[in-house]
């Protein structure tokens, strides 16, 4: 076995294994069963830096993978154990293990109520070992087993550490994703039983693609909600608000962070990538979806009250820039998604994390409660200011070039419809500027309001906050100075993925 | 006409068993542990000699028993049968475990009990290798007959004795309804076995419908072994009148019997009319599927939820044979395909549901499965137990943790599409969405808080809100063998998939 097919292992026995011994811990040792799955965490994430864009295979397919395993695990299922990363799914799996080892590590100075933080260490390791599975999987049962795993966990964080409404969200939460994921089931294997085969290099081969037109776009569509469902598309997101809203810091961040992700890489991957004659046909369908997101994403943030549900909120719009680029079906278009992908991860999940720590000292998400914090915490509403900014797509900062790539894909496309889109999508952009300034104007300026004068000492930042923030601020700047720190990866691959299409 | 012994060497350990029971119980009164050790050895024995006989098939691959042709024998052994015998062998041990705590309380006659439970068993183990329609019958009867008196068995138990009555009555108009099946498609092939039956279509055309009508009835009448719409009424009252571990094998082995005798009927005998077979359980399995689960959203009590969730699954369980239907179904390729994802399907459930009461006894004792809201704090006062409870159910919800039941959900979503019936997958697909509506509600339920109202202190109330319920090992080790089974299967399912492959 490699170097490599060993370092695809440990990014999934390593948080399994951290999941385990956390939540086997008695509870007297619940603050060393933090500090060992934090470990766990950080571990998963020097294995995660182990790889550098080797030598791909020479192949015509649309996947080349840098290193892979395959051996077969259910072969009456068409299940095959085959994992490999490339460098579409590599910025993925480095911000997934990025961002559940802040959220370990945030965990380790604070737990929200009711406590028993080993338990929720050992659940956020579990959606980590499903996230990095759907990222690495090149086996489409094998994709499916992943995109399930994820969903149990995460409706235990929200149901078990959040607010006040979380048993009614949860359960939103989970039959929603559930819904996307048995049409994913049924699309799986509408292609494995067209094709005979699970394996997705094959599948995205075009010199293997034995699929007829019609099955195609069945499979397509099956799919495409499916992933509609988890991104959140509109008008499929109305699971999404409620969840951020109710959910736990840390299960905000990941759900906004990588969660989603899921949903557009899958889209990227398996449905453009398996059927690539019916995604060309349903192009304009999903581009003027994707612009109704970004237009109604802003309009419903204009008129939002609540912080978090702004953000999320905000992540609709977002996530509509994300499947514009997509839609375009060009390079840049799939460059876009990828980059803006990344960006949004790293934004809103310090968005999320800026938040929670006001929510937490305020008590209150009320932005008309929260007037003034500037005055009593100088460092958090600089925080807020920085990501609001990012997530707004100031040049120069992550959220950028997603956005910027997206629109000017619509327009390389060319043609009245595409033209038209991207400037609806631009001026959805002015729409997120307008609302992320609204909410600094209402948050961060104005005359205190009695929830926010009574922080006087809780304003500094803490401890923990500083460790899992500062990283996330860092990237920020570094991909937004630095776009070719994602796309320096991706450049091959998604030339590739936009060739097969074409051809 | 021969008769090849070995072939029926399961069937003679496991009524052996049974005349052991009522013996050992005569010659040494009083002494309960001997009898419960005695059968449980007994059934142990009928699972090894299954096992044994399957193993030692040799190359023929099959033996027979009461041969009147080469293909007209009343009883084979094949890897199947042997299969079959072994995992009812091993239920009916699962459910004696769990029964220990039902037997030492003195409620009901300890002999008795294991003389019955050894007599069904009996009946199941014949019902594997049966390829006649009366062996077929004969031995779905002596499989449940013993059932009517396990359920109301409890002295002075009026829920029982009602959840028997029901349970008679219902079972006696679908034989009824069975019988009535069988006797015409007699009629219209002149044939009893299986094969005779499956190839008798291109003689005599114009009685094609009657034979049409006659496994119409037939499969309906066996559907109310496996609960399944509209013979389902009956399953919420029995199973929540009769002990818990009598429950547990009435929702496992008594409908994993139901599952051989349609698979039997519906496809091995349904040659010519294979599309009738395949329209009747669509029709059954969608009825079953959606009517179980939305009732099931709406349970207040424990095992009533359990049944309609048995019920709901019965659905999933046919599903697949509902390919049967579409032409593209009906290749051999398909068929095998369809039939193996049935067996899958029933192999992987037997297994969470076992688990699910496994875990419930283990909760609340053998006698009542108590409400939902009985079960909040559950994962603080015996956390084991709730996991074992919640990889059960999310199981049978068709979700990891236990990879089990997801891969149960897949073979029978494979199955559909691969045999043309993608309309089926769909529906099969949003039932599982509905599904897990109930489920995790009771899932959540384990880790709620315990209800805050303490009972007032005069009460005596038996298995109180938050009273640790002392069980006994045999119900800790079924417990935990059912939940080790579960989870390995979830990472090893070809194995299951490999065995359901023999029944093609």
């Amino acid at each position: 076995m490699s170097t490599g097919q060993t370092m695809l292992l440990a990014l999934l026995i390593l948080p399994a294994i951290g999941a385990l011994f956390a939540a086997a811990m008695p509870a007297r040792l619940d603050r060393a069963a933090r500090v060992g799955g934090t470990a766990f965490a950080a571990a998963t994430f020097g294995a995660a830096l182990f790889f550098v864009p080797g030598t791909t295979t020479p192949g015509t397919g649309a996947i080349l993978p840098w290193a892979e395993i395959d051996v077969p695990w259910a072969p009456d299922l068409s299940l095959r154990f085959h994992l490999g990363v490339d460098g579409i799914s590599y910025p993925l799996v480095a911000l997934t293990t990025a961002l559940t080892m802040l959220c370990c590590a945030y965990c380790l100075w604070r737990v929200p109520d009711p406590g028993r933080g080993r338990l929720l260490v050992a659940l956020l390791l579990v959606l980590e070992v499903g996230i990095i599975g759907v990222f690495l999987a090149l086996d489409l049962v094998l994709f499916f087993v992943f995109f399930e795993v994820v969903l149990l966990p995460m409706y235990a964080v929200i149901a078990v550490w959040g607010g006040a409404d979380r048993r009614r969200a949860a359960r939103k939460f989970v039959l929603y994703t559930l819904f996307g994921s048995v049409l994913l089931l049924v699309g799986v294997f509408t292609v494995v039983s067209a094709t005979g085969t699970a394996d997705l290099v094959a599948l995205t081969d075009p010199a293997t693609r034995p699929m007829s037109s019609g099955l195609q776009l069945f499979a397509f569509v099956l799919l495409a909600v499916a992933f509609a469902v988890k991104s959140p598309l509109w008008p499929l997101h109305t699971w999404l608000p409620a969840a951020h809203t109710e959910a736990p810091t840390v299960g905000s961040v990941i759900l906004a962070g990588v969660l989603l992700k899921m949903g557009t890489y899958g889209l990227l991957r398996v449905a453009v990538g398996v059927a690539p004659d019916a995604a060309a046909r349903s192009a304009p369908v999903l581009g003027i979806l994707a612009t109704a997101a970004i237009i109604v994403g802003g309009l419903v943030c204009l008129a939002q009250t609540e912080l978090k549900r702004l953000i999320a909120y905000s992540s609709v719009g977002h996530m509509g820039f994300v499947l514009l680029g997509v839609a375009t079906l060009t390079t840049t278009g799939f460059q876009a998604a990828l980059i803006g992908n990344i960006a949004h991860g790293i934004v809103t999940g310090l968005l999320f994390f800026v938040a929670g720590g006001i929510k937490d000292r305020a008590h209150t998400g009320e932005l008309a409660q929260l007037g003034g914090l500037r005055e009593t915490a100088p460092a958090l509403s600089g925080v807020l200011a920085f990501a609001a900014i990012a997530s707004l797509g100031l040049p120069g900062l992550a959220g950028f070039w997603g956005e910027a790539f997206a629109v000017f894909a619509a327009f390389e496309r060319g043609g009245p419809l595409w033209s038209t889109l991207g400037v609806l999508a631009a001026a959805g952009a002015a729409l997120a500027a307008a609302y992320f300034l609204r909410l600094l104007r209402r948050v961060t300026h104005g005359a205190a309001t009695p929830a926010v004068t009574a922080l006087t000492t809780e304003g500094r930042l803490r401890p923990g906050e500083l460790v899992a923030w500062s990283p996330l601020v860092l990237l920020t700047l570094a991909v937004g100075i630095v776009p070719v720190l994602v796309l320096g990866y991706s450049a091959d691959p998604v030339a590739a993925l936009a060739e097969v299409i074409t051809r | 006409m021969r008769i090849d012994q070995v072939a029926l060497l399961p069937t003679y350990v496991a009524a052996a068993t049974a005349v052991l029971a009522l013996l050992v119980d005569l010659l040494v009164p009083g002494r309960r542990g001997a009898v419960i050790g005695a059968t449980a050895f007994g059934l142990a024995a009928t699972a090894a000699t299954a096992i044994g006989v399957g193993l030692g098939l040799g190359d023929a691959g099959r033996r027979t028993a009461f041969c009147f042709g080469p293909d007209q024998c009343s009883l084979v052994s094949d890897p199947a049968a042997a299969a079959v015998g072994a995992a009812f062998a091993v239920l009916a041990l699962g459910a004696l475990a769990l029964s220990v705590p039902l037997l030492r309380t003195g409620e009901v006659p300890v002999g008795e009990y294991c003389f019955l439970l050894a007599c069904s068993l009996t009946g199941a183990v014949v019902l594997g290798g049966a390829r006649d329609l009366i062996t077929l019958i004969v031995a779905l009867e002596t499989l449940t007959l013993p059932l009517y008196l396990l359920v109301g068995i409890r002295r002075g138990a009026a829920t029982g004795a009602s959840a028997a009555v029901t349970f008679f009555v219902v079972s006696v108009v679908s034989t009824a309804v069975a019988l009535l099946g069988a006797g015409l498609v007699y009629t219209a092939t002149g044939g009893l076995h299986l094969a005779d039956i499956a190839h008798a279509g291109a003689s005599a055309p114009e009685l094609r419908p009657l034979l049409k009508v006659g496994m119409v009835l037939l499969l309906a009448g066996l559907a109310f072994k496996v609960a399944a719409v509209p013979a389902h009424a009956w399953a919420p009252t029995t199973y929540d009148g009769a002990p818990l571990p009598v429950a547990a094998y009435l929702s496992t082995a008594s409908k994993l019997g139901g599952v051989v005798a349609l698979l039997l009927v519906g496809v091995v005998a349904g040659g010519p009319v294979l599309a009738t077979s395949g329209l009747t359980l669509a029709v059954l399995a969608v009825l079953s599927m959606t009517v179980g689960n939305l009732v099931a959203l709406r349970q207040r009590r424990m095992v009533r939820l359990l049944a309609w969730s048995s019920v709901a699954q019965a659905g999933y369980l046919l599903a697949p044979l509902g390919a049967l239907l579409a032409s593209g179904g009906r290749t051999p390729d398909a068929i095998g395909l369809v039939v193996a994802a049935t067996v899958a399907y029933a192999l992987f459930y037997v297994v969470l549901e076992f688990a699910a009461f496994a875990a419930v006894v283990a909760a609340r004792g053998s006698t009542d499965g108590g409400d939902i809201t009985d079960y909040r704090g559950l994962a603080r006062r015996s956390p084991w137990v709730a996991a074992v409870l919640v990889i059960a159910l999310t199981g049978l919800a068709g979700l990891p943790p236990g990879l089990a039941g997801l891969f149960a959900k897949v073979a029978v979503v494979r199955a559909l599409l691969g045999g043309d019936a993608a309309w089926l997958a769909v529906v099969v697909a949003l039932n599982a969405v509905i599904g897990l509506a109930y489920y995790v509600r009771v899932v959540a339920t384990l880790f709620a808080a315990p209800a805050a109202a303490p009972l007032p202190p005069d009460s005596a109330a038996p298995a109180s809100v938050g009273a640790q319920v002392r069980v006994g090992w045999p119900v800790g080790v079924a417990v935990g063998v059912a939940a080790v089974v579960a989870v390995l299967l979830g990472f090893a399912p070809q194995g299951v998939l490999e065995l359901a492959a023999f029944f093609r």
